[in-house]
């Protein structure tokens, strides 16, 4: 292992790291909005936007990020719509992650027993305020895993942003390879800096999850 | 006594194809009145109920609170249910939210009354109840018995002219259903008009002012607690008897 | 160009080539389910073992794996060893190694996870009847593990074919590879064949994965208890 060719690059992959870390956030914001929209249709049973949501949520889990990224940055300027690279990527990891998002924030929604929404109408809230006082913040605690899981899920699928020319961690190891043949240190970094955005992430994601297990509200002092 | 809830000619069904659970009730609760409904399971008590609260569309027939409809497509049922107090079998308490919290939600967000108002009646309430130590802890932490004498308080703290109670002690263990048909018992002699549907026969007798019993969606027989449950005028209401003093016996 | 070159995509044999691809990229996600399943069963009964050596070896394997993104191992499987060891490996070895790695990983920890979700009663109350723990494991236990097992690894499949589409990224001819030929090779013939060759190569990838995602779905609601 060549130390000084590690210092000498270590900051092309920190740059590289922002970037992935900067779309990522974009993306997992955008698809958790798109989630829980779309978790809303599906919960309310909205006639028709309902199959439209349907659709999309089938389409978008049976297809992998790259193919969907293909499309987004090579098919579709075909058509007259042209969008850069970083667009591109964020579209397609929201078309990705919105499904994954709506399918958490949905079944944290029907986990839920009918008779908490039934009690509160009978006290007279309105629809609005059951969702927003009752429904949200439980299915928000539910679903914290399998959230969590999705983050991870999406931060990892980042890694074929390259395909769309972007200088993420990827084409980055990949550039140095290519350029130098200093393969074991390029790798090495790589695996470093995915490590060092998603380890952290995973463990707070199981730090969460224990703790909704065994706590859930109240009874805190049993664990 | 003046009437206060008023049911006619009452009919619903689940779906086009399937039997009728309510065939036609008409009723009328007064003031200050305990009506005890009992009768076999799945005879639409509990149906009629979650109808006179506009939890279950209904296909025919009205039901109106004092004088105002409730079987109107414009019924505002956000002011409605305000006035109607309704306790469920499944323990029904905001699991995220401490005891005070889930009394406190509705008339902070529905009736947009002031905290330091209400809290000194949710905390005398708490303390009719025997429950004002528990005010801190989660639902979770309670036994049945007293989430259901909280979800009691919860409905009470609405201030409701009537309140509906849909056998909430059948999913309590046996020695927690006394603690909690206390509670009803209490509201009872405190002039609150109150609709019942319960399975606890020694319960009815001793709460109601009048006893209606249902069988296959109708109102079959409907009289003073004592002449009922010592003569019952229906061949139906005489095997629904048999059976629980057969369990009683047991 | 009134077609946006969607000409291109039945001319001569491309949509064959197309097809021939898309088989390419099943072999290999097939191949690599299969063996991750058989790998998986062992890795996850070597999981459950109490021993805490063999506990932290299946612990870091496990975390490391699934921490990874995919294309990562790829890489160093494709570009790593050869330079470290001198090992050349085509890009479709690399791709069935590395799949096979991340599915043993996430097949055993679903069979662990099958195992130790069959409540203790259920052997107790199988030896209170006087059966054997041979007959316990074949009649009771084995089938109740299996039913949670097959729409997982059914759905793991899905996900494995949708990884498969990583591995034009080492330069494996398979769909979106035959693909990219195609609208290379059409490039001036048809500028605008990059919209419906990637739009088809879109609804390959549904066609394949949807079905088998149904199935999982289906299979899932009707075992559940």
């Amino acid at each position: 292992m060549n130390l000084e060719f590690i210092q000498k690059y270590a900051n092309l992959y920190v740059h590289a790291a922002g970037l992935t870390l900067r779309l990522a956030l974009i993306g997992i914001l955008l698809s958790i909005l798109v989630g829980f929209l779309c978790s809303l249709v599906q919960y309310y049973k909205i006639p028709v936007l309902r199959k439209i949501i349907g659709a999309y949520i089938e389409l978008s889990r049976n297809t992998p990020l790259v193919v969907q990224l293909f499309f987004l940055y090579f098919g579709l300027p075909k058509l007259g719509i042209r969008i850069s690279s970083e667009t591109c990527a964020i579209i397609g990891l929201t078309f990705l992650g919105g499904s994954y998002m709506s399918e958490a924030f949905r079944s944290g929604l029907e986990s839920i027993d009918k008779i908490q929404t039934e009690s509160a109408l009978s006290l007279g809230f309105s629809r609005f305020q059951v969702m927003r006082y009752i429904l949200l913040p439980q299915a928000v605690a539910i679903s914290v895993p399998a959230f969590a899981a999705n983050v991870i899920f999406l931060i990892k699928e980042t890694s074929v942003f390259s395909i769309v020319a972007l200088a993420d961690l990827m084409y980055v190891a990949k550039d140095l390879m290519g350029l130098y043949h200093k393969t074991t240190e390029s790798l090495f970094m790589l695996v470093i800096g995915y490590l060092v955005i998603l380890l952290p992430i995973s463990i707070l994601a199981t730090l969460l999850e224990r703790r909704l297990r065994y706590a859930g509200f109240g009874n805190q002092s049993t664990i | 006594m003046k009437d206060l809830l008023t049911i006619q000619d009452l009919f619903k069904q689940y779906n086009k194809n399937s039997d009728p659970v309510l065939k036609g009730i008409s009723l009328t609760v007064k003031e200050g009145e305990v009506v005890v409904v009992i009768g076999p399971s799945g005879c639409g008590k509990s149906t009629l109920l979650r109808c006179i609260n506009g939890l279950e569309p209904v296909q025919n027939g009205s039901i109106s609170l004092d004088t105002q409809v409730l079987t109107d497509k414009t019924t505002d049922w956000q002011s409605i249910r305000q006035k109607i107090g309704m306790v469920f079998q499944s323990y029904d308490l905001f699991p995220h939210m401490t005891v005070l919290d889930n009394i406190l939600l509705g008339p902070l967000k529905v009736q947009k009354r002031k905290k330091q108002d209400i809290i000194p009646e949710a905390e005398a309430l708490l303390t009719r109840v025997g429950l004002l130590d528990k005010k801190d802890s989660y639902p979770r932490e309670l036994s049945g018995g007293q989430k259901q004498r909280v979800a009691i308080v919860r409905a009470l703290m609405m201030k409701p002219e009537i309140m509906l109670f849909d056998e909430v002690t059948a999913a309590l263990d046996p020695e927690m259903v006394r603690e909690v048909l206390d509670v009803i018992m209490e509201l009872a002699k405190g002039g609150m008009t109150m609709m019942i549907v319960t399975h606890e026969m020694q319960f009815a007798k001793a709460v109601a002012d009048r006893i209606l019993f249902m069988d296959h969606g109708e109102i079959v027989e409907s009289g003073d607690p004592e002449s009922f449950f010592t003569n019952p005028q229906t061949e139906r209401a005489k095997q629904f008897l048999n059976i629980f003093s057969y369990e009683s016996t047991q | 160009m009134q077609d946006l070159g969607i000409r291109v995509l039945f001319e001569g044999n491309n949509f064959a080539r197309l097809m021939g691809g898309l088989g390419i990229t099943i072999q290999i996600s097939l191949l690599s389910v299969l063996l991750s399943i058989v790998l998986g069963v062992l890795f996850g009964v070597f999981m459950t073992l109490k021993n805490p050596v063999t506990r932290a070896i299946s612990r870091v394997y496990l975390d490391f794996i699934r921490i990874m993104p995919q294309l990562v191992l790829l890489f160093i499987v494709y570009f790593g060893l050869t330079r470290m060891f001198g090992i050349n490996l085509s890009g479709e070895v690399s791709a069935v190694i590395v799949f096979v790695l991340w599915g043993t990983a996430e097949m055993g920890d679903l069979v662990r996870g099958a195992l130790i979700s069959i409540p203790i009663h259920q052997y107790e109350s199988s030896y209170a009847l006087g059966i054997s723990k041979k007959q316990t494991y074949l009649y009771i236990i084995i089938p109740q593990t299996l039913r949670r097992l097959i729409p997982l690894a059914i759905n793991l499949t899905t996900r494995m074919i949708k990884t498969t589409s990583l591995i034009v990224l080492i330069g494996v001819v398979e769909v979106l590879k035959v693909g990219q030929q195609i609208i290379e090779a059409n490039r001036y013939t048809a500028p605008d064949a990059a919209l419906w060759i990637y739009g088809t190569i879109f609804f390959l990838y549904f066609l394949t994965c949807w079905p088998i995602s149904k199935l999982a779905g289906y299979l899932e609601k009707k075992w559940k208890n």
